[in-house]
């Protein structure tokens, strides 16, 4: 019997080798490996898909890098870090890429940046938004490019310290970006202004939020500004509610994320209005290299590109212009062109800092709206990512001293 | 005063909101002893039904119009899946059906991204409710007052229907004895399928009355069933008040317990149902489930032990398996390192479910315990990896033996339920504590020592041990304490008359399979370089569960089988397609409805046709 399992055991490895076994391709190719959340969080993920080919489209018919074409070999990782590392050994031994790049939620993010100090890999994050990719967790091999927690909240700190308010109340979601955006947040705020008093906070499950308990709890502290970095689902329950109940009148809300077309769309024509946000006004945005994106994209898709869109493109130009200046594909020169790279992004040109290799890229600031039935973000301003990340000198001393 | 009375309206609406999801669950549960996993999955088909069907319809009549017809549509299709899938395997093992239930549950998820879209679907607001009145100074949303009045009418039309009809007359009997219901004559099949489709039918209603309160996405049943699994068992299974009132209770405690602690949110229904199973084995209002006679035609399979020439086969089998880094790669020796140590894991579960008859929901605990504890044997330590393997399967048995403790002293899905319970628990503490266990974003740099750190290497050290553990846990399974264990599975009140000890002999069981979960748990540790909560999860659990179903639970190494076949299916499609759920769940489906038995099961019964027959 024990034969017959053995067997078993035997035939269903050796599918899985079978299956595995990729053919040898042509060395004419540089391979770069991606990894996302794209069965867990498509709504986001799916525009970045599109970003990337886009650019990838655009990089080869230029002539590819040094030559030779770029290939992109992308993987889901159902969003687990535990499939992510998987995905990302299967990328590395067996794929042959030769650089990693991707992700989406933090903790992906931290596993498979430390999977690439391990392997010796560079890996460019595109999107996980914790500090401690860059600080405390930080390492030689990891690149971030978006603007992490403590950008968003420097950006959006300084917008709030010019509200009148004194009493604030925050809303976030009970994990580890939640309570990071919220620290950094605090403190940032009552540097700004130390008159300003913290008279309630709540912490609602990620996904699972009671919209209704929390609206009461908040409204019993009476606030005079909120601070929500609640998104998605979670966003759209508690704006309903939250306007039900007139939770928002008379008060400032400032919001983490609420901009981005992602989570502005679903919420319609009930978008809450007059909010002060993170967002992506794509079409209002006045950079210059913008709008060449804009057009190719809306030529190749047939629709409006989400902030996601411009993750994803951004990330894969990121690439092709490390391995442009590193001439190699070894993984020490790449991670020395990488750093202090300039890159074009459509948002102009973004720099990986030398002593934290987290991009300069920024974000836009402005206030929510409702324009023909949809939400919008007006009065927009882009605020460069170099200005709101501390000096050089003091983020390297947050990372891990080795 | 004032606020505190809002507050209790407030957790009223969640309540009746929360009830209507559950009673269907409850309903189901009760009759047809199915743990329906797919519960969420209904629950939130119904919500994108009606979310299509009420844009389609205008008006006031054709918002109510859609909810009602989205809930029948699809009850509809709950009664064809029960008919056609769940039928054929009632007369298998119970956990069975949760399987299937399991599959298609991830077959719904992916098809709704595929058919309704990635992005979250704002349905509209109910008409004439869509402002709010002013409750002591207060605004309340009139739609809450709308659902505070539909639970409880609900409840009372439910219980109405098990009391007044001869309808409800049958489903209450085949609550208490369904075989007897049967001997007496009664179509169980048709009373199976509209019980089915009953519950299924208010699922869908309680989806489809979410619509004006959030956006349809496609985590809505994630969100929901672990709550609602909860708030029935608090209940007691089969009871309707009983989930009504426990629907209550949680409802409220949440909302009062956000007033004082904000983050109490994420433990409270875990809490509070560890507490009430503690004083209250059977839920609030449930009765002692009855001893279910064995289904007729049930196969009994013998266990014995591997003899003298199995036994060399085995060895040369292991031999040839360790050859393996001499022809592979990385990632190859990576996933057969990772099969290896998912085959321990569900041989430490077979010990609990198949040996024992224990069906364990939350075995990923003492996995992720192990996980943990290599882990910070490395980070908080800075002790090595060999301290790392002693450390993991020490926390993890040390925890085993405290749950346990607790997990003993109930049966049946209560046992189920309460091992869910403190799962949930460990994996919150290891979600709360970032100081000790880097929170969400976890313990990393967790590799092996230089000597273990190459793959091949480290496909050796995987081997030794999982080979060694599963061969321990063998002896254990034909020692004296083994055969005790089996015979308190077979027959709890013969054991006990000769003497057994069920607490002592289930209590050191679950403790064994804890130890071995644990250990499996910190080689996963390392050869993933990381450790997160995910490892203490809920889906993990139910990963083992499935990989000793499909393996089949009435055989010794059904467990080492089903690992194989599942994990290596598991990482093969994840690599190819974005859409793994909707394979891995058909697949399930498939394998569930072909082989009831499991595979090795099948294999054993096919060899052994005429008569019951020896296996080993």
């Amino acid at each position: 019997m024990k034969i017959l399992s053995a067997l078993y055991a035997g035939v269903t490895v050796a599918a899985a080798l079978i299956g595995a076994s990729g053919q040898v391709s042509a060395q004419e190719t540089i391979k770069i490996g991606e990894i996302n959340s794209y069965s867990g969080l498509p709504a986001f993920t799916e525009p970045y898909r599109k970003g990337w080919q886009l650019a990838l489209e655009e990089i080869n018919a230029a002539g590819g890098v040094d030559g030779k074409k770029l290939e992109v070999i992308s993987k889901d990782d159902a969003g687990k870090p535990a499939d992510a590392v998987t995905a990302a050994n299967e990328l590395v031994a067996k794929d042959g890429v030769v650089m990693l790049a991707g992700t989406f939620f933090s903790n992906i993010g931290l596993a498979v940046s430390d999977f690439a100090k391990q392997k010796k890999i560079l890996f460019l994050a595109a999107e996980p938004l914790t500090d401690a990719i860059t600080w405390s967790k930080g390492n030689r091999y990891t690149f971030r490019l978006r603007p992490a927690n403590y950008e968003q909240a420097a950006m959006l700190a300084e917008e709030a310290a010019k509200l009148p308010a004194k009493k604030w109340a925050t809303i976030a979601p009970n994990y580890e970006y939640g309570q990071s955006a919220v620290a950094v947040f605090k403190k940032l705020l009552s540097a700004k202004r130390p008159d300003i008093e913290w008279v309630g906070e709540q912490w609602p499950p990620q996904g699972k939020i009671d919209a209704g308990a929390v609206v009461e709890a908040i409204a019993k502290t009476e606030p005079d500004a909120i601070l929500n970095v609640t998104f998605g689902p979670d966003l759209v329950k508690l704006v309903r509610e939250g306007n039900t109940r007139g939770l928002f009148k008379g008060r400032a809300v400032v919001s983490f994320l609420t901009g981005e077309p992602e989570y502005l769309d679903p919420l319609k024509d009930e978008a809450p209005e007059g909010w002060i946000v993170t967002g992506y006004p794509w079409n209002a945005v006045s950079i210059p290299e913008h709008a060449a994106f804009l057009k190719a994209y809306q030529a190749k898709y047939n629709d409006y590109p989400r902030l996601g869109s411009v993750v994803g493109y951004s990330t894969l130009k990121a690439a092709a212009a490390i391995l442009a200046k590193a001439k190699s594909t070894e993984s020490e020169k790449l991670v020395d062109a990488a750093e202090g790279i300039s890159v074009d992004t459509p948002f102009g040109k973004v720099t990986f800092r030398r002593a934290d290799h987290q991009s300069t890229l920024g974000a836009f600031i402005g206030k929510t709206a409702l324009k023909d039935g949809k939400g919008v973000v007006v009065d927009v301003a882009y605020r460069d990512g170099a200005k709101y990340l501390p000096p050089e000198a003091e983020a390297k001393s947050l990372r891990p001293q080795d | 005063m004032a606020f505190f009375f809002n507050v209790f309206v407030t957790g009223l609406a969640s309540a009746s909101s929360l009830f209507l999801a559950a009673c269907g669950l409850s309903l189901i549960f009760g009759v047809t002893r199915i743990v329906n996993f797919s519960h969420g999955a209904f629950y939130m088909l119904g919500a994108y039904v009606a979310f299509t069907l009420t844009e389609r319809l205008a008006g006031g009549f054709g918002f109510w119009a859609g909810v009602v017809l989205a809930s029948a549509f699809v009850a509809g299709l709950a009664a064809l899946v029960e008919m056609t899938l769940l039928r054929r395997i009632y007369a298998a093992h119970e956990l069975l059906q949760l399987l299937l239930t399991f599959g298609v549950t991830l077959v719904v998820e992916d098809l709704v991204v595929l058919i309704w879209g990635p992005s979250d679907l704002l349905g509209r607001r109910a008409p004439g409710l869509k402002g709010a009145f002013n409750l002591f100074g207060q605004l309340s949303p009139t739609y809450d007052l709308l659902l505070m009045g539909l639970g409880p009418l609900t409840l009372i039309l439910l219980l109405l229907l098990l009391h007044r009809t001869r309808w409800g007359t049958l489903v209450r009997a085949a609550t208490q004895d369904r075989e007897m219901v049967a001997a007496l004559g009664v179509n169980q099949q048709w009373l199976f399928t509209s019980v089915f489709a009953l519950g299924i039918f208010l699922a869908a209603f309680g989806g489809a009355l979410e619509l004006p309160r959030q956006a349809v996405n496609h985590t809505m049943d994630l969100q929901i069933i672990t709550e609602v699994l909860v708030v029935v068992v608090i209940g007691g299974l089969g009871n309707i008040l009983g989930t009504f009132l426990a629907a209550i209770i949680v409802s409220e405690l949440n909302a009062f317990g956000v007033l004082i602690f904000p983050k109490i949110s994420l433990v409270l229904v875990f809490l509070v149902m560890a507490l009430v199973l503690v004083v209250r084995p059977w839920g609030l209002l449930g009765r002692a489930e009855t001893a279910t006679r064995g289904a007729s035609g049930l196969q009994v399979l013998r266990w014995r032990p591997l003899q003298m020439r199995e036994r060399l086969f085995v060895v040369i089998g292991i031999a040839i398996a360790a050859l393996l880094p001499l022809v592979a790669g990385d990632y190859l020796l990576a996933v057969a390192s990772e099969v290896l140590i998912f085959m321990l894991f569900a041989a430490s579960l077979h010990l609990l479910v198949g040996a024992g008859g224990l069906v364990s929901f939350g075995h990923a605990a003492y996995f992720g315990l192990g996980a943990y504890g290599a882990g910070l044997a490395l980070k908080q330590f800075g002790l090595s990896m060999p301290a790392g393997l002693v450390a993991g399967p020490l926390l993890g048995g040390v925890g085993a033996l405290v749950f346990g403790w607790f997990c003993v002293r109930l049966s049946g899905v209560y046992f189920a339920m309460l091992t869910l319970a403190f799962a949930q628990i460990a994996w919150s503490v290891a979600f709360q504590w970032t100081e000790v266990t880097g929170g969400d974003n976890g313990l990393i740099g967790v590799w092996p020592s230089p000597w273990a750190a190459t793959a091949g290497h480290f496909y050796w050290l995987t081997i030794a041990l999982v080979a060694a553990s599963v061969a321990l846990l063998r002896v254990i399974l034909f020692s004296p304490f083994g055969y005790a264990l089996r015979a308190l599975r077979d027959n709890e009140l013969r054991a006990e008359a000769i003497g057994l000890s069920r607490h002592v002999v289930q209590w050191v069981a679950f403790a064994v399979a804890g130890a071995f979960a644990a250990l499996a748990g910190a080689l996963y540790a390392f050869l993933k370089g990381s450790v997160f909560p995910d490892n203490l999860a809920i889906p993990l659990s139910i990963d083992g569960l499935a990989m000793i179903l499909l393996g089949g639970v009435g055989t010794v190494s059904g467990g080492l089988v089903g690992a194989a076949i599942y994990k290596s299916l598991s990482i093969w499609v994840i690599s190819q397609t974005d859409y793994s759920k909707l394979v891995i769940g058909l697949l399930i489906v498939l394998l569930v409805s072909l082989f009831p038995q499991g595979v090795l099961g099948a294999v054993a019964a096919r060899r052994d046709r005429p008569l019951a027959g020896e296996q080993s």
